[in-house]
């Protein structure tokens, strides 16, 4: 990718912020309730007209529409995301704090897909068609249609509640109360992202530079590790990049089973009491997340591919 | 040489088939399957019975049973799945093929909405759309079809593309067809199976987000019978009550099986290339 490419797919990531905090506020703007009279009620107090009369003219919720918006985005853009009212702190602290631990929780169930998905995978292309290539399929496609919510409900009656081998409230920090979220969300993962290798390996296997290093002689193991592999791992880290947003999404449903404090249970709870600055601020969050990801897989591509870097 | 009948050269889909009808016949009669038992009502006398004599697959807090709320959780399932995949073809399908043929100002504008929603995780916006419009299926629908629509949208579009600009379309213009008639006769048929074939493989995933949404708070509203809320109810009673949780997961795990291969069916009928 050149220069001139990553900086249109930079500008690119800053319109889609800009488009998606636009809809995120117009929607929380129709949305149905005050949020003046939700504010009130959510810190305890009685909301009698005159008090939410104060709060709208001193929260600008009297303001247009359009003002309303720019108002918020100034104060974005100087990296002030507004307060959430459910839990009394600047949304942008919050989403700082909460952020690493899901980044933790992702990263490990990456690496846990990929140390089961890319070795099946490939297992399964060499081998296709035979009896382990068909055991490999069926437990993929049970994998792909399992609920990951159930999953995880399933491990923790099992792995917390039966035997008691990890916590059953994964909030300590430690490395045991990461382990079985991560566990739940590689489930899901690996089964989906295991066929991907192996529709990705079964392609290169059908090039003719395969059928050439066979017919020089070259060792099997040398044209898979060496040739096929390397050439596959363009769509694999494609894949690899886009199934970060499902794991993204994934996380709020694991995140609440388990009582994980990361992102996603913060903008699960954001959401049932209301609170338009958090469920905003996370949004916004994790689109950036995702594009900033994707953007760099994309700029990976030149130092995995020579040919592309020659192409510039 | 006699050529195998469709059942023989389709057994898969076939059988398939057979058991999806099951699901839908059972959905669409639950008050027969279940012989006439309330999903909502139960008693207080009877909370928390394992599976046994009477409730086979026991009861929850409430005294409900469970056999009873699954068989009517199907309807609440199927009928929300199978109304995302309709949302989402018909307005992915509509918009793409008019953003394909008309090119210019229209294109634009739907596919940078259609690429402003892809570049981003579908279930994170889903979650904020269903939380601010309000708790309840109908949201729920509304919201996973606003993140699916692209999809279909950009799929269409790229069919579209290529036929655009073939000499039989072009000879149809000629000819005097009304462009009404070119759409529908010729950039539709052209487009349909391929978005057939991924609105069959996509009702599997759909229900699973749908089921998800529901277990986080954000669909379905007690009490209605739907799996991922029972799912959710039955958190609580884990460690005493286990059937809570079996039950509503089983169900959703093997309907999202039977939808999932019978889309691959549907695929391998349609489109013959593909092998997998």
């Amino acid at each position: 990718m050149s220069r001139k490419k990553i900086l249109s797919r930079a500008v690119q990531i800053v319109v889609v912020l800009f488009g998606i905090s636009f809809i995120t506020f117009l929607l929380t703007y129709l949305a149905p309730g005050d949020p003046a009279q939700i504010m009130l009620t959510s810190s305890g107090v009685m909301p009698t007209e005159s008090l939410v009369a104060d709060l709208r003219e001193r929260m600008g919720f009297n303001e247009p529409f359009l003002t309303q918006y720019f108002n918020w985005l100034k104060n974005a853009l100087h990296g002030d995301l507004g307060t959430s009212f459910s839990l009394n702190k600047p949304v942008a602290q919050l989403l700082s704090q909460r952020l690493w631990p899901t980044l933790k929780l992702t990263l490990l169930s990456m690496v846990l897909m990929l140390l089961v998905s890319v070795p099946l995978g490939m297992l399964s292309a060499v081998k296709k068609d035979s009896w382990i290539d068909n055991i490999v399929r069926f437990i993929t496609f049970l994998g792909v249609s399992l609920p990951n919510f159930w999953v995880g409900l399933l491990l923790m009656l099992c792995l917390c509640v039966r035997v008691k081998i990890f916590p059953v409230v994964s909030s300590g920090g430690d490395f045991k109360s990461l382990v079985l979220p991560a566990v739940t969300l590689a489930i899901a993962m690996s089964a989906k992202y295991t066929r991907q290798v192996r529709t990705a390996i079964l392609e290169e296997l059908g090039q003719d530079y395969v059928v050439g290093a066979r017919a020089r002689g070259v060792k099997e193991w040398r044209i898979l590790w060496c040739h096929v592999f390397p050439n596959s791992l363009l769509p694999l880290i494609t894949m690899l990049g886009l199934s970060v947003g499902s794991l993204l999404g994934g996380t709020s449903v694991v995140e609440v089973i388990f009582s994980y404090p990361g992102l996603g249970s913060l903008a699960v709870s954001a959401i049932t009491s209301n609170d338009y600055n958090l469920i905003q601020g996370y949004v916004l969050w994790i689109a950036l997340i995702y594009m900033v990801i994707n953007l760099i897989v994309d700029i990976s591509y030149n130092y995995i591919d020579p040919r592309l870097r020659l192409a510039n | 040489m006699k050529k195998p009948s469709f059942f023989l050269r389709y057994k898969v889909f076939c059988i398939f088939l057979v058991l999806a009808l099951l699901i839908v016949l059972m959905a669409v009669f639950a008050p027969q399957v279940t012989m006439g038992v309330d999903p909502a009502k139960g008693s207080l006398a009877e909370a928390i019975k394992p599976p046994g004599a009477g409730h086979i697959f026991g009861t929850d807090k409430m005294g409900r049973d469970i056999f009873t709320r699954v068989v009517y959780g199907a309807r609440v399932s199927l009928a929300a799945s199978f109304s995302v995949v309709f949302l989402s073809f018909f307005i992915g399908t509509v918009l793409g093929i008019l953003a394909g043929y008309f090119r210019g100002a229209l294109d634009a504008v739907i596919m940078r909405i259609a690429d402003m929603m892809v570049s981003f995780p579908g279930l994170v916006l889903a979650m904020a759309v269903a939380g601010i419009l309000g708790t309840s299926i109908k949201n729920a629908v509304i919201a996973i079809a606003v993140v699916t629509w692209p999809k279909y949208a950009r799929l269409a579009r790229s069919l579209v593309l290529k036929i655009r600009d073939r000499d039989y379309v072009s000879a149809a213009i000629v000819t005097g067809s009304k462009t009404p008639y070119i759409l529908l006769r010729y950039m539709l048929p052209n487009a349909l199976p391929t978005l057939i074939i991924t609105a069959a493989t996509d009702i599997g995933s759909l229900m699973l987000e749908l089921a998800g949404l529901s277990f986080l708070g954000f669909g379905a509203v007690s009490p209605t019978p739907e799996w991922g809320l029972m799912l959710s109810e039955g958190r609580p009673y884990m460690q005493n009550a286990p059937w809570l949780m079996v039950f509503p997961g089983l169900a959703i795990f093997i309907t999202v099986v039977i939808f999932n291969m019978l889309g691959d069916g549907i695929r391998d009928i349609l489109d013959p290339r593909t092998e997998d």
